[in-house]
């Protein structure tokens, strides 16, 4: 059988530069996971509250990220922004702002969808004890929302530590960049190391997505 | 006697549809009021008027001489004075039962814990529930969740109790137990208004029978023996027969 290709890694201080492009993935994604969830919520309520003309940009907002693939938006933001509004954004800064922008989207269509299914009378009971509406939402709605949000969220997580290999595109050097830089310094040496190297990868981004999805699955079965 | 609660000229529309067309009523303290009437007669909706929970197209209505108006801030405080227990319970599902009871005491009327739980406790021991007090509403009986939510309503100390057909999904067992709660609140002088399909019930516990058909009160009496022994009007003369097999 032929060599997997995975010796590269212990060469010099691959392996180490590897983990370093990891931790640059999951920085982004962890920054960009963690506003989105919390506007999300915000904006989940909002779509929730009759407001009309609220409710219809949310929906214009909603319906551009879906339309736009992340890509363009990394893009627009990270190579359009330069000229026209005369800013120099970060590549790490331009990541976040569409990570987030997407992340936002998704995450208050989620927490829309999960307070809608929560029904009605449960907001009666609450009104008819003499709560307001501020304490309806605090004691009642949400946190029967984040029990149903548990599982959607955490593949809208996923998903999103998933996507942040895009940010290679607007030449941010994560994971998936010293993985190939690997692979190319060392293409005559060891031709296999694509398979190994991106192996690696692909274990990496597992170990990591696995164990929040346990979690999601633990956490489901704690407060069904 | 003391006049509780007031209902003038109350008008409800659902769209076109008439649901109450100018009711009046006058409950006084310590009355129990029965509503019965065919399903869809709006007798629940009336419910849902007196603590604001439905706005009202026409008239007015009064808890201990204040208005009930939905869309002001004063309805937070007279919901306080306005019990409610409605058929399917609705118990909060992410609380224990006693977290269930002592929220709104302690985050609405801002008591304090310790003696709103020792409350809560005595409650829950009149209604046999005390052991249950740690569990969810998803481990408990229909008739015990119904139970919880009676004494949740009870803890706010309410002027005046509504129960929207509380026995209407329940076992027949269970609707024993219940109805037994109601009855010992009913004793100990609370003031309520109950909306139900149990006939025998309704003749063991009402001070004043109302016949609600088609939006209408069509029949009001204090002698509650003679309205189920032969009410005066056409209409719930036929009502009644329904629930008797020849």
């Amino acid at each position: 059988m032929q060599s997997l290709g995975i010796d590269v890694l212990l060469k010099g201080s691959n392996f180490s530069r590897l983990l370093q492009g990891l931790y640059v993935a999951l920085e982004i994604s962890f920054v960009s996971v963690t506003i989105s969830i919390l506007l999300g919520l915000i904006v989940g309520v909002l779509m929730t509250l009759k407001n009309p003309i609220l409710c219809f940009i949310l929906k214009i907002y909603l319906e551009v990220v879906r339309i736009i693939p992340q890509m363009v938006l990394l893009f627009v933001v990270y190579f359009g922004t330069t000229r026209v509004f005369g800013m120099d954004l970060l590549a790490e800064t331009s990541a976040i702002i569409v990570f987030v922008f997407w992340g936002v989207a998704e995450m208050g269509d989620l927490v829309r969808g999960a307070i809608k299914s929560i029904p009605t009378i449960q907001f009666e009971s609450a009104y008819a004890l003499g709560m307001n509406k501020f304490q309806v939402y605090v004691y009642i709605i949400l946190p029967q929302t984040l029990r149903r949000l548990i599982p959607l969220s955490i593949n809208l997580i996923t998903r999103m530590i998933k996507t942040t290999s895009l940010v290679v595109m607007v030449g941010i050097v994560e994971v998936l960049k010293v993985a190939q830089q690997i692979i190319e310094a060392n293409r005559t040496t060891s031709p296999n190391a694509a398979f190994g190297v991106f192996g690696v990868v692909f274990i990496m981004y597992f170990l990591i997505c696995w164990p929040i999805s346990r979690l999601s699955i633990y956490l489901e079965k704690r407060w069904a | 006697m003391k006049e509780l609660l007031k209902v003038k000229h109350l008008h409800k529309k659902f769209g076109e549809n008439v649901v109450l067309n100018d009711i009046d009523l006058v409950v006084n303290k310590g009355e129990v009021v029965v509503v019965i009437g065919p399903s869809g007669c709006g007798k629940s909706t009336f419910l849902r008027c007196l603590n604001g929970l439905e706005k009202v197209q026409g008239g007015v209505v009064t808890v201990d001489g204040l208005p009930v108006e939905p869309d002001k801030k004063s309805i937070i405080k007279l919901r306080q004075k306005i019990g409610m227990v409605f058929q399917s319970y609705e118990l909060f599902p992410h609380l224990s039962v006693i977290d269930n009871l002592i929220l709104a005491p302690t985050k609405v009327q801002k008591r304090n814990k310790e003696e709103v739980i020792r409350e809560a406790i005595e409650l829950l021991e009149k209604v046999n529930l005390v052991e249950k007090k740690d569990f969810f509403a998803r481990q408990l009986s229909g008739g015990q969740k119904q139970r919880v939510a009676i004494v949740r309503a009870l803890l706010m100390h309410p002027d005046i109790l509504l129960f929207d057909e509380v026995t209407a999904a329940l076992d027949p067992e269970m609707v024993h137990e219940v109805l037994q709660t109601m009855l010992n609140l009913a004793k100990s002088g609370s003031t309520m208004i109950i909306v139900t399909h149990e006939m025998n019930f309704a003749r063991a516990i009402a001070d004043r029978i109302l016949f609600f058909d088609k939006g209408e009160i069509v029949e009001q009496t204090d002698d509650v023996k003679a309205f189920f022994e032969k009410p005066k009007t056409k209409r719930a003369q036929r009502f009644l027969s329904t629930f008797s097999y020849s």
